[in-house]
């Protein structure tokens, strides 16, 4: 049995660990398309991790299949999978040079020592660490040393390579950098990625796909913008930021939008979406993109096709290319607007202003 | 001048003394601690260095200062004259006991090590088991190795019934230095290598064993040096063959010459010797290393 090609599919997976009452993965299913840069993403403890190492085969799954390129992989080894691991802390050898670790799996395999080493350098040419090759991972950097991790992972020519919270060890800097070499590797790979991360920002700036995660269940799943603009509950608009997550009840339903109040907010209508069947008296989340929400000063009016809500200005953050204002709170969430900063100046607002946040009706999106 | 121009030119001028005293003259604690480190390595290794002064005696010498001559005359005494015992044959079974405890404790304590990275039931029983056979007292778990064995009928002997009285106490040491060892091995190296195709053997042979070697290295030294001076645990447990420190206390009772103390200091070059191939080995393969990185 040979796998040719990188798709995964989980169905039905789940996890339980001896003594412990709660499911680790809860009934998992997802297909991952051959070739795709897959982020996991959720906080700790939501299961993305033993996903990714019961893909790896580091740990089977109480129950369900994993089929990678069409196959049941469950109880193979990684090399049978085609997988390979790329270790949280790298888990580089201590006593073997940069080379030498790269050639370990070529090593295992019997390769001889002339041919195994053309290999390791061809792929140290391409991590560009010739000039490191003979140092041990002692001697490297962090970044350096993610590099030669992901070479030693991709000598084998995996057709998944499974990347565990890869980024976390290195410094903020190096961290947006590596992001674009793991990219770049990942098309010339031509594999499919599969990485874990809890850091939004990191997820959305580099996958095909983003799968969060909660509990050990998947929460959503879909291209990043799709994600990131269009969240289907509370949690993943939450977890991904950059959302106002409001909550109200349904006062009526007038044509495709509900008319939704709550003690902050009187008659903002929301477009209702999917979520059809609603009843007036029914508790809804709603979500506006902070950079939706627009702030104006009291004594304009405003516009039909807008629905708007007088709050009052509690504190300004300068982001540089915009200003990040914390108004009111509404209910339990506290109301956020991101203003670009020259609309921000031209009529700067100071702390205790009172305004009007609004946004085009269309702009809201009701959440599951 | 301000309350905070006060503050600052205090902290000058306390940063100042602090410069001075650092440049100048240590405090008298230095001198208390030095000389009362002094005294603990005199303590430590005087009563050795007369040992070793005295067995350079020549022919007139005794067994006590002041030193008479210098010649290595109890030394040639040691191994041609036959009234000093059976030093060769003690020796020559000291070494090989130690080797054999040596091997027999680098592969259980390696094989522990590994084994108590994970819980498993009675583990906490075991190892306050061990630590039981160490503090017991060696003289009095000797006497019972001893009568296990008159009582089983067999014939205690230097490689059997002190063999095992001798892993009683380089066991319990070999482990517990091989769980300072593991406490920092990463069991995620163990991972990757089965991640990378390597088999359960392969990933012992070429990632744990040479990750582990300095501290199997210590353990061995620990287990030789542990045997080869071992008195309490062998003394009812040899058999009718002596050991190298059972012909020693043996010859303090009979032999009243110098060479005694040429013993002591053979013994004790062996010893260093020992130790310093141990440490030479561990030099040679940190230069291998260096040069192969250097030519590659």
């Amino acid at each position: 049995m040979a796998i040719t090609n990188g798709s995964i599919e989980l169905a039905g997976v789940v996890k339980t660990y001896d003594g412990s009452a709660t499911r680790a993965v809860d009934g998992v299913n997802l297909k991952i398309p051959d070739g795709a840069y897959v982020c996991f993403l959720g906080p700790s403890g939501c299961g993305k991790t033993t996903i990714l190492r019961m893909i790896a085969g580091h740990e089977d799954p109480t129950d369900g299949e994993i089929m990678i390129g069409g196959e049941n992989v469950v109880g193979l080894t990684p090399s049978e999978r085609r997988t390979a691991m790329m270790f949280q802390s790298y888990a580089l050898f201590p006593h073997l040079n940069v080379r030498d670790n790269i050639a370990f799996a070529l090593r295992v395999r019997g390769m001889g020592s002339a041919e195994r080493r053309k290999a390791a350098d061809a792929m140290i040419e391409k991590v560009r660490l010739t000039e490191l090759a003979d140092r041990l991972p002692g001697q490297l950097s962090g970044g350096q040393q993610q590099r030669v991790a992901l070479a030693r992972a991709a000598i084998t020519s995996p057709k998944v390579l499974l990347l565990d919270e890869p980024l976390s060890a290195l410094d903020e800097q190096l961290r947006v950098q590596m992001r674009q070499e793991l990219c770049r590797m990942q098309r010339d790979l031509g594999i499919t990625f599969i990485h874990v991360t809890h850091t939004q920002m990191e997820a959305i700036a580099i996958a095909d796909m983003v799968v969060v995660m909660e509990k050990g269940q998947i929460k959503q799943a879909g291209p990043a913008r799709d994600v990131y603009d269009q969240p289907q509950d509370r949690y993943v608009a939450e977890f991904l930021g950059g959302q106002n997550v409001l909550r109200g009840k349904v006062e009526k339903i007038e044509g495709d939008q509900a008319i939704v109040v709550s003690p902050e907010m009187r008659d903002v209508a929301v477009p209702v979406g999917a979520r059809r069947g609603l009843v007036p008296g029914a508790e809804i989340d709603f979500a506006v993109r902070r950079d939706d929400v627009e702030l104006t000063r009291p004594e304009r009016h405003h516009a039909a096709g807008r629905a708007a809500l007088a709050t009052r200005v509690r504190g300004v953050e300068y982001q540089g290319n915009f200003v990040k204002v914390l108004l009111d709170h509404v209910g339990g969430d506290q109301l956020v607007a991101y203003v670009p900063d020259r609309v921000f100046y031209s009529d700067p607002l100071a702390i205790g202003d009172v305004v009007m946040a609004g946004w085009h009706t269309e702009k809201a999106r009701m959440l599951a | 001048m301000s309350a905070s121009d006060n503050a600052l030119s205090g902290e000058v001028v306390r940063s100042t003394t602090a410069r001075r005293r650092r440049r100048g003259g240590r405090s008298w604690t230095f001198y208390v601690l030095a000389a009362l480190f002094s005294l603990y390595v005199l303590a430590l290794y005087g009563p050795m260095i007369c040992i070793y002064i005295l067995s350079f005696q020549d022919v007139r010498g005794g067994l006590v200062f002041p030193m008479k001559g210098f010649s290595l005359h109890w030394f040639n005494d040691l191994f041609t004259q036959v009234r000093t015992g059976d030093v060769k044959g003690s020796f020559d079974r000291s070494i090989r006991l130690a080797v054999m405890v040596t091997v027999l404790t680098v592969v259980i304590s390696f094989m522990s090590g590994l084994a108590f990275r994970k819980r498993f039931v009675g583990d906490t029983v075991v190892f306050y088991l061990m630590i039981g056979s160490l503090v017991a007292p060696g003289l009095v778990l000797g006497i019972g190795v001893g009568l296990i064995w008159s009582w089983l009928g067999i014939e205690p002997s230097w490689y059997t019934s002190a063999l095992g009285a001798q892993l009683s106490w380089t066991l319990p040491f070999g482990v517990l230095v091989m769980f300072a060892v593991m406490s920092r091995f990463q069991n995620v190296w163990e991972e990757a290598a089965r991640d990378l195709g390597a088999t359960p053997m392969q990933t012992i042979r070429l990632v744990v064993i040479p990750i582990l070697a300095p501290g199997l290295i210590a353990v061995a030294l620990f287990g030789f040096t542990l045997s080869y001076d071992e008195f309490a645990r062998t003394l009812q447990t040899a058999g009718s063959l002596n050991t190298l420190p059972l012909e020693i206390w043996s010859m303090t009772l009979n032999v009243t010459s110098p060479s005694l103390y040429s013993l002591g200091t053979v013994t004790t070059i062996v010893s260093f010797v020992i130790i310093g191939a141990c440490l030479g080995a561990i030099a040679l393969i940190q230069k291998r290393r260096a040069e192969r990185v250097a030519h590659d």
